[in-house]
């Protein structure tokens, strides 16, 4: 029997305050799909990046078919053998894809010689992408077919994904697996990172599941269901979202009609006649690929872009020329992507960043001063509410984790109890038992009466949520429906772009979807 | 052994206080050596530059007459720093401040008396020190100007406009012909408190605090801080960036104002072509030194600078050091300054070389 192809044998890495990885073994056969499974923090990007080289271990050993090996540096990782797709692209926009992967490539090759290579690897892995298009005009299953290609002209023996499909439609995904399934079946490893248990359940032989740095558990996906392995990643037994029986909803709340909006930047999407309503206790879910006018939605929506007053009516008050702080005077709460640096300071206390948003509504201001006691309680009252880890309200927001900052900005907004509240990707980053917290809290604050828009790449997510949905493509937006009405391949189709044609193939969602809007 | 840099958790609260400390005896030890190589009484001059005016009480007056102005300047400027807004034409509204109250003083000099018209020259200072700074804040918000340069070239406008008041028409007519203005009544001029020095000094303290009270706990403080530290979340926030370099530049133009008001009507006594002094570009190292902090600039910043400027002087006197000497001194203490601030977001690390650490 052959060597295992890459072998950990207690591989420790310590930063300051933490633990990453504390003596991780495990072993990934050649020709092996091994998921790497673990919530936000457990310590699976600081393994990979001292596979891939970038960083180093502080004790233990990597073995590579068999020999104890260090890996200096990544360049020395792809000499070995060993690829990397990670998470965020880096790839010039203005330049062809010949180009980007010709940058990202350790040798010289001339652009005959590598586009004759680049069409081979296309070809035998049933790839299509046209070396010559220009990046800025292809989709994110696109972009990252680049990443892919480029990482296999080096014939790796061993490819990391890091939360491949985080970005991709169904069916991109459905493309995707395929073309891992045909390189493993080629004798090459695939390492894959992902916290969607349902596509490791789907692609993956074998899986090691971490928790807080410690290899806690092996497993065969296949023989697990969903909720075994999430229980396995934070330790406990999960919670269900317990919604109301009978729920009834209300009158429309939030209603949007006819919002457009010029996109500003060369990538900025244009907003194009956006319409919808919500009614109180109701949860509309956008579903959308990243980059197709989510963010300048939520930003319209929210009133950090001011538009036309009519566009936006809540209670039939037009606010839609109103700006964010005269917006949440009236009742309206939102919450952006990002969250360092748009959602909180980073630099401010808890405290402070309480005051941000919530100093109108929970009374933080006295004439201009602010009651740095009351903002202290409040920031006190969302760590306990949403069982923040942090030490307190004095705490710096850049000092929590993603998804503890996450549950902070969540909780503040949630407990301000707004009439509308938008949120974009509520549990993005969070784990398994933070997201179902969330979750509760969005559920909770609709049975009171609040009107909720979610907008969010996770299907998942809008499925458990949602009592209507909408697909958000090119900065359109698809009629809602009730939410039982979608199947998981129309919401797709949808979501490529494609309105209302039944008979489309698979195949069709990996049309540039975003090439209209990027055009110059 | 090695030293090694070694990333904090948090930032570290004490070093924020404790290195301009450091970065002050670094500047002493390092000027010492200098001066020494160079065949001068190194470690004297070092002592008379930092620490005689300090311990001398004849000297505290000089000290709070330098300290004062540069205070109420640097003040007023962490205000559009914090909100990075980079008002860099302090001297410029310095400047302009003294003239427009020089204006009211000139216009108000035949009456025989008048409680009101000391506060008049003062408003009037601050109210022109706010109005030139506006044009910066006009063109940045219209325009997108960047206001660093736009702020910079009208310091030189001012200055200009200065010569040619004290040329032509704001001349003194019993002068001699020197182009300067008249000396001001006495009701036109700063009382002095014995001990103290003018008015000025503590007044300037006074407004430190304030403008400490408004920073630290008004919500206005509180926009200013977000549009610096994270546009995006000011805006988010509900706060306008318009309105923000606004009222920063227009607040730390009538600061600059007003020290040049309390300049002319304090120690100088009229308006004169040598009224700029460059208390305007100093105050920029005065702000950073303070940490853009009001109580920081008052205690770090300018008392650190009214010193090197006091011991300069009487370094010059006493030990022939070249009148440059002040400006090394104050430039190394930028660059120490700038060098330690690493020591808050990292920790040094002293380890052995053979073994690793436990």
């Amino acid at each position: 029997m052959s060597e295992d192809r890459l072998e950990l044998r207690g591989v420790t890495k310590a930063f300051p305050g933490v633990l990453a990885n504390d003596h991780v073994s495990f072993a990934v056969r050649p020709g092996a799909i091994h998921a790497l499974l673990g919530e936000n923090g457990a310590g699976k990007s600081t393994l990979v990046k001292m596979i891939y080289g970038v960083l180093h271990p502080d004790e233990g050993e990597i073995r590579f078919d068999g020999k104890p090996v260090t890996i200096p540096n990544p360049k020395a990782a792809r000499a070995m053998g060993i690829g990397m797709v990670f998470q965020h692209f880096s790839l010039f926009e203005a330049l062809s894809v010949l180009e980007n992967i010709a940058l990202g490539l350790d040798e010289r090759l001339s652009p005959a010689d590598l586009e004759r290579r680049i069409r081979e690897v296309l070809a035998r892995y049933g790839l299509t992408l046209d070396p010559h298009r220009t990046v800025a005009t292809l989709s994110v299953g696109e972009r990252q077919r680049i990443e892919i290609v480029r990482a296999l002209l080096l014939d790796p023996k061993l490819l990391i994904m890091d939360e491949p499909t985080s970005v991709l439609t169904p069916q991109e995904v459905t493309q995707l697996f395929e073309t891992l399934r045909a390189l493993a079946a080629s004798g090459c490893s695939i390492l894959y990172i992902s916290h969607k248990l349902h596509e490791i359940k789907a692609l993956c032989d074998k899986a090691t599941i971490l928790r807080g740095g410690k290899v806690v558990g092996d497993c065969v996906p296949a023989e697990e269901s969903s909720r075994s392995m999430a229980e396995m990643m934070i330790g406990g037994s999960l919670r269900d979202i317990k919604k109301a029986a009978g729920r009834t909803l209300g009158a429309p709340k939030f209603v949007v009609e006819g919002l457009s909006l010029e996109g500003t930047g060369d990538f900025d999407v244009a907003l194009k006649g956006i319409g919808f309503s919500v009614g109180a206790g109701e949860i509309l879910g956008i579903a959308g690929v990243a980059g197709n006018g989510q963010n300048e939605l939520v930003l319209a929506l929210s009133g950090e872009t001011p538009g036309e007053a009519a566009a936006v009516r809540l209670d039939g008050t037009p606010i839609g020329a109103l700006r964010i702080g005269e917006r949440r005077r009236l009742g309206l709460a939102a919450v952006p992507e990002e969250r360092n640096g748009h959602a909180a300071v980073p630099g401010f206390s808890l405290a402070d960043n309480a005051v941000l948003t919530a100093r109108g509504r929970k009374g933080l201001v006295n004439r201009g001063v602010i009651a740095a006691g009351k903002a202290a309680g409040y920031a006190e009252e969302v760590i306990r509410a949403f069982a923040v880890k942090a030490t307190g309200p004095a705490a710096t927001a850049g000092s929590l984790s993603g998804g503890n900052l996450q549950k902070f900005i969540m909780g503040r907004e949630v407990l301000q109890v707004p009439e509308i509240l938008i949120v974009s990707q509520p549990t993005w980053g969070v784990d398994a038992g933070a997201a179902a917290a969330i979750h509760q809290a969005l559920v909770d604050l609709a049975a009171r009466g609040s009107a909720i828009v979610v907008v969010s790449q996770d299907l998942d997510e809008l499925f458990a949520l949602s009592d209507s949905l909408a697909v958000i493509n090119e900065g359109r937006l698809s009629p809602k429906r009730p939410i039982a009405d979608f199947s998981l391949e129309e919401i797709g189709l949808l979501m490529g772009g494609v309105h209302g044609e039944a008979d489309q193939g698979a195949h069709v969602a990996a049309a540039p979807v975003v090439e209209a809007s990027h055009a110059h | 052994m090695l030293i090694e840099l070694e990333k904090r958790k948090e930032p570290s609260k004490a070093m924020v206080y404790l290195t301009p400390l450091i970065a002050v005896g670094l500047t002493m030890v390092v000027g010492a050596l200098i001066f020494s190589a160079l065949g001068y009484e190194g470690a004297r001059a070092a002592w008379a530059m930092f620490v005689a005016p300090l311990v001398d009480p004849g000297k505290w007056e000089d000290l709070g007459l330098k300290a004062a102005p540069l205070v109420m300047i640097a003040v007023g400027l962490s205000i559009g720093f914090r909100a990075n807004v980079w008002n860099i034409g302090a001297e410029g509204q310095y400047v302009v401040g003294g003239l427009a109250g020089t204006g009211v003083a000139l216009a108000t000099w035949h009456l025989d008396g008048g409680w009101w018209v000391l506060p008049l020259m003062c408003l009037a200072g601050a109210v022109a020190g706010a109005a030139y700074a506006a044009i910066p804040a006009i063109l940045r918000t219209r325009l997108n100007v960047s206001e660093i340069l736009s702020s910079l070239m009208l310091t030189y406008v001012a200055i200009q406009l200065l010569y040619w008041l004290m040329n032509g028409p704001w001349k003194d007519p019993e002068g001699f012909n020197f182009p300067q203005s008249r000396l001001f009544q006495d009701f036109q001029t700063l009382p002095f408190i014995s001990g103290v020095g003018y008015l000025n000094v503590p007044l300037s303290l006074v407004i430190a605090l304030a403008v400490w009270f408004v920073m630290a706990r008004t919500t206005f403080g509180f926009q200013i801080r977000t549009v610096g530290a994270a546009p995006q979340a000011a805006r988010y926030g509900g706060f306008s960036q318009e309105r923000t370099v606004w009222w920063s530049l227009v607040i730390g133009g009538a600061l600059a104002g007003l020290a040049g008001i309390f300049e002319a009507a304090g120690p100088f006594g009229q308006m004169v072509p040598q009224f700029p002094t460059g208390y305007g570009f100093t105050a920029i190292i005065v702000a950073f030194l303070g940490r853009l902090h009001p109580i920081g600039i008052v205690i770090l910043g300018g008392l650190v600078l009214a010193v090197t400027y006091v011991g300069g002087e009487s370094a010059q006197a006493t030990l022939g050091l070249p009148s440059s000497a002040t400006g090394v001194f104050q430039a190394m203490l930028l660059f120490f300054l700038l060098a330690t601030d690493i020591l808050i977001t990292h920790r040094l690390k002293w380890r052995r070389s053979a073994e690793g650490s436990a």
